[in-house]
């Protein structure tokens, strides 16, 4: 948890290419927004990581409680119905 | 000890101290912020400073091999490399104004110092883009893009500093006076920057004045502080007369090519 003094936690999100997603690739502290962003594009990348950088408060985001793992997550594991792979695709889609 | 490196001398032609005096500011200030590594107050501006001094080295090597190349061009007959020309020059032969030599300070005096230097060489990269020497023209262009970005970050820092605690104001207004006096060497103008005209290879460092203070009167009224006003005092750095600083400076710079010649990793 962040102490009273401490600038708050940011997460980092970079677009490694226009037309792929943002991606979660680290955290970082900073004061606003401002130079959270700043931040990011000079811990994220420098090495030529991305072309758009996405911050969010790391308090604004919510989660999942990893206890509620079983209720959630477990019940999808024996359907595999709900996976598309009882189609037979047209040759001509093959690739798709 | 093995054999020691010897000093190169650099050609004294015109254009060639008006790309060292360049080359030398990017290269001196590089080193001072590199001396942050591993002390900046927090770990992102670690980062971001150490993220500046390697943009900063990345356009000192490309003047200084260009000047290299001038050199040559000029009468001075052998091509000096980048390595030579940072690493074994007499310090009288480094041609930075004297700003980027003074001691790093604490965060304010290095933030300000970089928001003066940033906003310096937008303008000047930004001039140089139209260099008459397509190799300068080229450098400019790219690096003109990186210090956009040392500007804002560095400004941001100078207006939340003066914006910010009692004791970030006052450290940054100390900071203000003890540097303003070095800043009038910047717009300072002599027979090189006259040849660099003439020849359209560059500006008079003087034409970068107008716009620097316009800048940096918008800068520094957002961050709360008065412009001081200017004094008699005039440094020389750029002509090779530096303050007690540089030499120091220059041992750790120069140590390891002095000591191992050509060593390279």
């Amino acid at each position: 948890m962040s102490q009273a003094n401490e600038w708050p936690l940011w997460e980092v999100f970079v677009r490694s290419k226009s037309g792929l997603d943002h991606k979660h690739c680290g955290s970082l502290h900073a004061p606003d927004a401002k130079l959270a962003i700043q931040a990011a594009r000079d811990v994220y990348t420098r090495r030529q990581e991305g072309t758009s950088v996405w911050v969010v408060r790391s308090d604004q985001i919510v989660a999942s409680d990893p206890a509620d793992k079983a209720m959630y997550f477990d019940p999808m594991a024996d359907k595999v119905y709900r996976h598309p792979t009882f189609y037979q695709l047209p040759p001509s889609v093959d690739q798709m | 000890m093995g054999v020691r490196q010897t000093s190169i001398e650099p050609s004294r032609a015109p254009p060639v101290q008006y790309v060292l005096r360049l080359a030398d500011l990017c290269l001196i200030l590089a080193q001072r912020l590199g001396e942050w590594c591993g002390h900046a107050p927090i770990l992102e501006e670690d980062i971001a400073l150490t993220n500046t001094a390697l943009d900063l080295i990345g356009q000192a090597r490309a003047l200084l091999t260009h000047a290299g190349r001038l050199g040559a061009a000029q009468g001075c007959g052998v091509v000096l490399d980048e390595d030579q020309l940072a690493f074994l020059r007499e310090e009288r032969d480094y041609l930075n104004p004297t700003l980027v030599e003074l001691p790093r300070g604490d965060f304010a005096f290095t933030t300000l110092r970089n928001a003066m230097v940033a906003t310096w060489l937008t303008h000047m990269w930004q001039h140089l883009s139209a260099s008459s020497d397509a190799e300068v023209a080229g450098i400019a262009a790219k690096a003109v893009k990186e210090a956009r970005y040392h500007q804002r970050h560095a400004a941001d820092w100078v207006v939340r500093l003066g914006d910010g605690t009692a004791e970030s104001k006052q450290r940054l207004e100390e900071a203000l006076h003890e540097l303003w006096p070095y800043t009038a060497e910047l717009f300072e103008s002599d027979t090189v920057d006259e040849h660099a005209a003439a020849s359209g290879l560059g500006p008079r460092w003087s034409a970068l004045r107008e716009g620097w203070f316009a800048q940096m009167r918008v800068l520094l009224s957002e961050a709360g502080l008065a412009m001081p006003a200017e004094g008699p005092f005039r440094s020389t750095g750029r002509s090779g007369k530096h303050s007690e600083h540089l030499g120091y400076l220059l041992t750790d710079m120069q140590y390891l090519q002095r000591a191992y010649p050509g060593g390279a990793w």
